[in-house]
């Protein structure tokens, strides 16, 4: 019998849909209003948009979360390639199991306890060596944490892949790194892309690790947004928060129909 | 068999190859030595697991003997990887690479020859023609069927005019009609290009009707090479006589023997003489083997060498199958070609007697 038709299973869908998406649908509506409060409608207004593309705090965050999230989207995901190509295709190696551990662990631990050892590390290299790398300290830590989603896709689509292929490529004469470039990169894209694009979702919305992390003039849009909230609210936050939730639908809109295009 | 004159294109000399290690440690070959001439169309058959893809996965670079040495053109090839072997390779699954259009296939060996621009193209054109397939080239190997790609994966591994082309089951995937025609259409590009192929099969008709010569292999050995004549009429072991075709299989005694042919004593004491292999010395019990069409159904059981009684008659359309249970208690199937003018009926429960055509028995290993 089809879940489907179980009693009561539409309802109850149906609460969970709406547990899930009415919050955020208020908030995207409030992000119109033309009052001053976030709680009390008075008219539809733009004006919240406007101030908000005018707010240099807002610009400044944006531009930090940019630098940080495409720096360790990109890295990561370079990181995430090369680890499962290495544990892929080559011959199996003593501590295989291990390093896949290792490398999901982070996806497991609880994300405060991650954000507190790398404060600690930080902390640790700022006073023994005295050094300290800025915002440089942000783009390591979420390219740290971003390597696992970034794996997971790629090694998915590398294990899918017809190894008889690359022998073909050797066959025809194709050295390995010819093969590489020509055979398993190609047909590795598609995985890439997904990876880089969950990467940088990842970081994009970070808070936890972020707001340990970050030093002075280091905001990002969530710690931005976490910083408004603690005054008195006004709806440009909400005009905010819709930006940031519009571009996360995109990217994972973008990973999604990547994927769905790799399984046809 | 003597050996006939000829250049070798690929010599086998006592590969083994072991795979796992430890008390794991299955040897897949064992001790394989084997001779392929040149222009040769040869296959290697065998069951699942006999070691004939091993033998051709090693002989195309993708694994690496554990002993012994295999000699492309008295050149050992055994160490090299498999992008600088003169050899190229049609597989079972095809391989062909789905990013790229049918043309850039069948081109991409060239191209990692390093050869101009020019001559692929002329040469791609070419194979495209060799395997009628031009009207397709710039289509992706996705959009091809299943005959098609077969094609392609041929024509891919041909561009490079290899010294030797590997199939490994190639057309296993295919249905029966289209694998008739591809029969065929494999043995007209192997006289057109004049290239040595090396045919992986399980298939022991597809064996017989396409080889020049054929290498029976089971569990890591090759158990005897020949023609398919020599393979099917005179079969060196058992279980080549067994795996290829059907055999009816007959205990008997020897009583006498000269090089080559023994007297053998059958339980209703009537005699025959029997052929048996080089190298073999057949004494006491033996097993007698006679393919079901060199023998004749008699209606008199007196006139036959060994009786019995009918037991199912099978019709085949071109052939009938007569099984006899012998008075021995052994099944024996007499195979008869029909045909307009040969009425003779017999009917199931009736005695009959079972004549052999001359050299018919031949006494084998077990």
């Amino acid at each position: 019998m089809d879940i489907k038709d179980q009693p009561g299973f539409r309802s109850v869908a149906i609460i969970c849909l709406l547990v899930l998406y009415v919050p955020v649908l208020i908030l995207m509506v409030f992000s119109f209003n033309s009052g001053s409060l976030v709680t009390h409608w008075e008219g539809v207004t733009l004006k919240w948009y406007g101030s908000a593309f005018l707010n240099e705090e807002f610009h400044s965050a944006a531009r930090n979360t940019l630098i940080i999230s495409v720096t360790a989207t990109i890295v990561s995901t370079i990181c995430a390639t090369l680890a499962a190509i290495g544990m892929t295709r080559v011959k199996p190696w003593r501590g295989l199991a291990a390093a896949f551990m290792v490398i999901n662990l982070p996806l497991m631990v609880p994300e405060i306890i991650t954000a507190v050892a790398t404060l600690s590390f930080f902390a640790l290299i700022a006073g023994a060596f005295g050094l300290n790398f800025g915002i440089g300290n942000l783009i390591f830590a979420h390219t740290v944490f971003c390597i696992p989603f970034a794996y997971m896709p790629i090694r998915a689509r590398l294990e899918d892949m017809d190894l008889t292929l690359e022998y073909a490529a050797a066959d025809l004469y194709a050295t390995p790194w010819n093969a590489f470039k020509r055979i398993t990169l190609p047909l590795l894209v598609p995985g890439i892309m997904s990876g880089a694009a969950l990467a940088f979702i990842v970081s994009f919305d970070d808070f936890t690790i972020t707001q340990l992390v970050a030093g002075p003039g280091q905001t990002t849009l969530p710690l931005y947004i976490w910083n408004q909230i603690r005054r008195p609210m006004t709806p440009e936050i909400n005009a905010i928060s819709t930006i940031l939730l519009l571009v996360s639908i995109l990217f994972v809109s973008v990973s999604f129909l990547i994927a769905r295009r790799r399984a046809k | 068999m003597p050996e006939q004159p000829g250049k070798n294109a690929i010599e086998v000399r006592g590969v083994r190859k072991v795979f796992g290690t430890g008390e794991n440690q299955v040897a897949a070959l064992d001790t394989v030595s084997v001779s392929i001439r040149e222009n040769e169309f040869f296959t290697l058959l065998g069951p699942s697991g006999c070691g004939k893809t091993t033998l051709l996965r090693l002989i195309a670079g993708f694994d690496f003997p554990t002993a012994g040495e295999i000699l492309l053109h008295g050149q050992d090839i055994a160490p090299l990887p498999p992008f600088k072997r003169p050899v190229n390779t049609v597989f079972q699954s095809y391989a062909l690479f789905p990013h790229m259009t049918v043309a850039q296939n069948i081109g991409f060996g060239l191209e990692m020859l390093g050869r101009p621009k020019a001559e692929i193209e002329a040469r791609v054109a070419q194979m495209l023609k060799l395997v009628k397939m031009e009207a397709l080239k710039a289509r992706r190997t996705s959009q091809i069927s299943g005959g098609q790609q077969q094609r392609v994966a041929l024509a891919r591994a041909l561009a490079p005019q290899p010294k030797v082309l590997l199939l490994d089951e190639p057309l296993s995937a295919l249905d029966y009609k289209l694998r008739k025609e591809m029969q065929i259409e494999l043995k007209r590009l192997q006289n057109e290009t004049g290239i040595t192929f090396i045919f992986v099969t399980h298939d022991q008709e597809e064996a017989l009707t396409m080889s020049d010569r054929i290498a029976v292999m089971s569990a890591g050995k090759i158990l005897q090479v020949g023609t398919p004549r020599d393979i099917y009429d005179r079969p060196a072991e058992r279980f080549v006589a067994d795996f290829i075709g059907e055999t009816n299989f007959l205990p008997g005694t020897v009583v006498s023997k000269k090089p080559g042919v023994a007297t053998v004593k059958f339980a209703s004491s009537a005699t025959i003489s029997a052929g048996y292999p080089e190298g073999f010395d057949p004494t006491g019990e033996v097993t007698l083997v006679v393919r079901p069409e060199h023998a004749d159904l008699v209606p008199d059981p007196a006139k036959g060498t060994i009786a019995g009684t009918l037991s199912n008659i099978v019709y085949f359309g071109t052939d009938t199958h007569y099984h006899v249970k012998l008075d021995g208690g052994e099944n024996f199937i007499v195979r008869h070609q029909n045909s307009r003018s040969s009425p003779v009926t017999f009917a199931t429960g009736a005695k009959v007697g079972i004549q052999f055509e001359e050299d018919a028995a031949r006494v084998l290993k077990d």
